[in-house]
């Protein structure tokens, strides 16, 4: 579990080192202590872990040393030309009430955010007012749970973020309205870097839907490295979708912790369509008796797009159960790579877990990798996994075109029921439809085999 | 009588012949490895000089190699320098003198194992002066078996009647540049098995070490090579199903199968080695390396291993499918009692077109005991419509225990169809409450429920195999049900 330290990095000459100390430079005045050192620290274990390289586990199939050669440099001054309403417009939700969040470049835009959620004891505002203002809730959270002490990127995340949202549900409260935060970034330069950091805080008996949205307002070469940390108080519910679409050339690293107290339940969706590199580390971490968690996931690849997934759920308490399923659609020269890690520490009895990764592989060119994996130090405890690599049933297509579906519309069925598996599983009905619809879209762009 | 007197002179001349047991005064060299220590071996070997060349080639990469440290096992570090590589077989007057000087614990597992008591003897490594039945046994076998063209003889046997065959196909499947352990072996085996299955024949009786009296106390770097020329079938055992009285703290063999054409090989282990008692003390760790190349079409190549021995496993017997058709099968139950670890699994690598591989994999963890299974499935670019099915299931007895899975899937092939499935569980309380109410005292009914968990492996082996096994695991479970 601690393998990460002595694994092979890379040690690029880093322009992070000159931005770090711009930044410190910078905010030395109006950064109060606290944020200073958590900042300090996150570097400094960035520094000591390094970019991780190709013969580190955790990487072995997702190569970034195009990102280690061309180190990106981090957005630090909000500098984005002003958008509107019409530039969101593909990814806002049709029908859905929401209060939206919009961070343009990783900085809060409190002209195109609408929060309209009203209940005493709610905070839904930016990261960095709230560290200003509500020192007592941010500081005991913040980058406690997130591990920057062995993911390299999220030890960057510690050191360059600059905003995201903070979102605290008071005990009791079951908001109706979900929180829509909406990620764009413009792509200002080649090689830019948007650090964005949310805290999701959900108290006591509460229940709140988030959804993440990243896209970009034009393709374009640069680095999203996002950092999530969720915590599910006693008895709460939480349901987290995160949707990336960024386009083509893009690397999309993210990383979410969940900490779940007892007889919490948490889902997680990711729905992950874009990005050049698309790399997702979503944990849950049992610290009560009792938890349930869910960890539901859809990607597509194409082209040369690689898509991973790296999930760990830890199960140190007794009496939890986690489910989890991954779909993956691979075409064209994409790659998909699934790591799903289940640990049952001593004592976690009576832990049901299940983990289930199936994937479509398309194209001659396409590739999987996937591993799930478990390690168990408790007996009593119902665990499986299970994992499957194949192509489109041909006697599915066979059986649809026997009752005159042509072959393409029957392998867009196929595909489309496949994709829908995962899918169907988010609670929100608009956002499910609006979903649904660019998976199709995506899947209906992908090229036919020449010999079908 | 004649003849069997006839039998044991051609076998005690033999084994003076090309044995080991050349010069008295240097039965085992100094602790250490060095060029000269390599050298040593060899010369004493009389070997020749293209295989000298190849322990020093591996020597000389082995020394520009790591120990690797990601297998999911702790022990303390080894220091190569301390270990004694070349010792002549124990002679006469090393052994116990009679099974009354043997440690009556181990007697004990022989005789719930219901072993004779010759054979306890020989397992025992008690000296046998002439045990005539076996001493037939080995050489009629022998006889017949060359009959038909088979060469089964100890590896030093091989280097010096069958050098061509050697150099051809030693390495060829795993080469010395492997990992740590094999370079080590290269540079340094005592001996093995080497085994020849010429073109058409099927071999007409289970090959086992346990015929072949000079392959008793081979050490600690053993080395098989088993060759099946086309169309040629033949099933191997290793190892023997009673504890053996080892002392040796560190194994690592090396084990090449070849399949050519429509060939079929099957390779039955039931190891068994020291395990340490009852507080992790002591105890083998056996770090084998072991890999089978299907080069042929049609040709078949299957693992069956049980392994209740060892403080620590650490073997991949692995099956690279490069034959069109080509078939790779691992059936695997492994159990770690007390302090035991295990990190054991397979490979199974697919290049031809339509290969399939079969995965089957049990493991069972008591005590404090850590079972690790870790497999991968790679589907190159070429294999077409290769199909592979895994199962590793594990079972939990005792809350100190763990039970750990890490199967790698990699498919290049869009044609490829791969599933894998995995569970965890333990033994029910109301599954022992029913044998309980019918009887059946707990632990038998462990035992019982253990062994029906791993039937479909044990159905793989031998029959007389088999049933030794079955009852090995009772024996090795024993203790574990509190």
């Amino acid at each position: 579990m601690t393998e990460t330290l002595s694994n092979p990095v890379f040690r690029p000459i880093d322009p992070y080192v000159s931005a770090f100390e711009r930044l410190f430079a910078a905010e030395q005045d109006r950064t109060p202590d606290w944020i200073s050192k958590l900042r300090q620290n996150g570097f400094m274990h960035y520094q000591e872990l390094g970019l991780p390289g190709p013969d580190h586990e955790e990487w072995r199939f997702t190569n970034i040393s195009p990102l280690a050669s061309r180190p990106t440099v981090p957005i630090l001054v909000h500098t984005h030309p002003p958008l509107t309403m019409a530039n969101l417009q593909p990814w806002l939700i049709p029908g859905l009430e929401c209060n939206r969040l919009v961070f343009i470049d990783g900085h809060y835009s409190a002209q195109l955010s609408e929060i309209k959620s009203k209940a005493e004891g709610l905070k839904i505002c930016s990261l960095a007012r709230a560290m200003t203002i509500k020192t007592a809730l941010v500081e005991p959270h913040l980058g406690r749970h997130a591990q920057a002490t062995s993911q390299a990127f999220v030890a960057l995340n510690t050191a360059f973020f600059q905003d995201g949202a903070f979102i605290w549900v008071p005990a009791g409260l079951a908001l109706v309205e979900p929180v829509h935060l909406l990620f764009i970034s413009t792509v200002p330069e080649t090689g830019a870097s948007i650090h964005p950091r949310n805290l999701i805080l959900v108290q006591r008996d509460a229940r709140l839907q988030v959804i993440e949205t990243y896209a970009q307002l034009k393709e374009g070469e640069n680095l999203t490295n996002t950092v999530t940390e969720i915590v599910a108080g006693p008895n709460a519910r939480v349901e987290h979708c995160k949707y990336q679409c960024e386009g083509p050339q893009s690397y999309h690293l993210a990383a979410i912790q969940i900490h779940q107290e007892a007889h919490s339940e948490t889902v997680s969706h990711s729905i992950s369509l874009g990005g050049r590199l698309a790399r997702n580390d979503i944990q849950s971490h049992f610290a009560g008796a009792g938890g349930n968690s869910l960890f539901n996931g859809l990607y597509l690849a194409g082209n040369d797009q690689l898509t991973d997934h790296h999930t760990v759920i830890d199960h140190a308490q007794p009496h939890c159960g986690s489910h989890e399923f991954y779909n993956g659609i691979l075409h064209g020269r994409g790659r998909g790579v699934f790591n799903g890690k289940i640990f049952v520490r001593p004592g976690a009895q009576k832990t049901e877990a299940k983990q289930t990764n199936r994937n479509l592989v398309l194209s001659d060119e396409a590739v999987i990798d996937t591993k799930p994996q478990l390690e168990i130090f408790a007996d009593d405890v119902k665990c499986t996994h299970g994992a499957t690599v194949g192509q489109l049933d041909s006697e599915a297509l066979f059986y649809l075109q026997s009752r005159g579906i042509g072959r393409d519309l029957a392998r867009q069925m196929l595909m489309h029921a496949f994709a829908q598996e995962i899918i169907d599983r988010v609670g929100n009905e608009p956002l499910r439809d609006y979903l649904d619809a660019r998976v199709q879209e995506q899947l209906a762009a992908i090229p036919l085999p020449v010999n079908s | 009588m004649d003849n069997g007197t006839d039998a044991l002179n051609s076998f005690v001349q033999s084994e003076y012949k090309y044995g080991f047991v050349t010069d008295v005064e240097v039965d085992a060299v100094a602790p250490g490895l060095n060029e000269d220590v390599i050298r040593l071996i060899s010369r004493k070997k009389q070997e020749p000089e293209f295989l000298l060349e190849w322990r020093l080639k591996a020597y000389r990469h082995w020394l520009t190699m790591k120990e690797p440290t990601w297998p999911n096992v702790k022990y303390p570090p080894i220091n190569y320098q301390d270990i004694v590589y070349y010792s002549a077989p124990k002679k006469s007057g090393e052994g116990p003198k009679n099974l009354s000087e043997v440690d009556p614990k181990i007697l004990e597992t022989y005789n719930k194992l219901g072993i004779p008591l010759h054979e306890q003897e020989r397992l025992a490594g008690v000296a046998v002066d002439a045990v005539f039945d076996s001493v037939s046994v080995a050489t009629t076998f022998r006889g017949k078996l060359s009959e038909l063209g088979i060469i089964f003889c100890s590896f030093s046997e091989a280097v010096q009647h069958h050098p061509d065959l050697i150099k051809k196909y030693l390495g060829s499947v795993v080469p010395y540049t492997d990992n740590f352990f094999t370079a080590l072996n290269s540079a340094v085996f005592s001996d093995g098995s080497f085994c020849y299955i010429p073109k058409g024949v099927r071999c007409p009786m289970e090959l086992s070490t346990y015929f072949r009296i000079n392959a008793a106390n081979t050490g600690q770097f053993e080395r098989t090579l088993i060759v099946a020329e086309d169309g040629s079938t033949v099933s191997y055992l290793e190892g023997c199903t009673a504890p053996m009285r080892d002392n040796n703290q560190l194994h690592a063999a090396v084990v090449e199968l070849l399949a050519l054409d429509n060939a079929n090989i099957k390779y039955s282990t039931v190891q068994n080695w020291y395990p340490g008692d009852a507080e992790g003390k002591g105890g083998i760790f056996n770090f084998v390396t072991k890999r089978g190349l299907a080069k042929g079409i049609n040709s078949k190549i299957s693992w069956t291993q049980v392994e209740t021995g060892s403080a620590i496993t650490w073997k991949y017997p692995s099956v690279v499918l490069l034959g069109e058709n080509s078939i790779g099968e691992f059936y695997s139950v492994a159990l770690t009692n007390h302090y035991q670890q295990a990190d054991t699994g397979t490979k199974m690598i697919h290049v031809g077109r339509n290969t399939r591989s079969t995965i089957v994999s049990k493991g069972i963890s008591a005590g404090r005991g850590q079972n690790s299974y870790r497999g991968l499935v790679r589907v190159q670019k070429s294999a077409v419509g290769a199909r592979n099915f895994s199962q590793c299931d594990s079972l939990l007895l005792g809350d100190k225990c763990g039970a750990h899975t890490f199967p790698y899937i990699e498919v290049r092939n869009p044609t490829a169809r791969v599933e894998h499935e995995a569970s965890t569980s333990r033994i029910g309380e109301d599954q022992i409450f029913y044998c309980n109410q019918r009887g059946l005292p707990t632990q038998d009914a462990v035992n019982m429920i253990v062994n029906g968990y791993c039937k479909e492996v044990f159905k793989q082996l031998p029959m007389e195999f088999a049933v030794e096994a079955q009852k090995l695991l009772g024996v090795s479970l024993e203790g574990s049900v509190g």
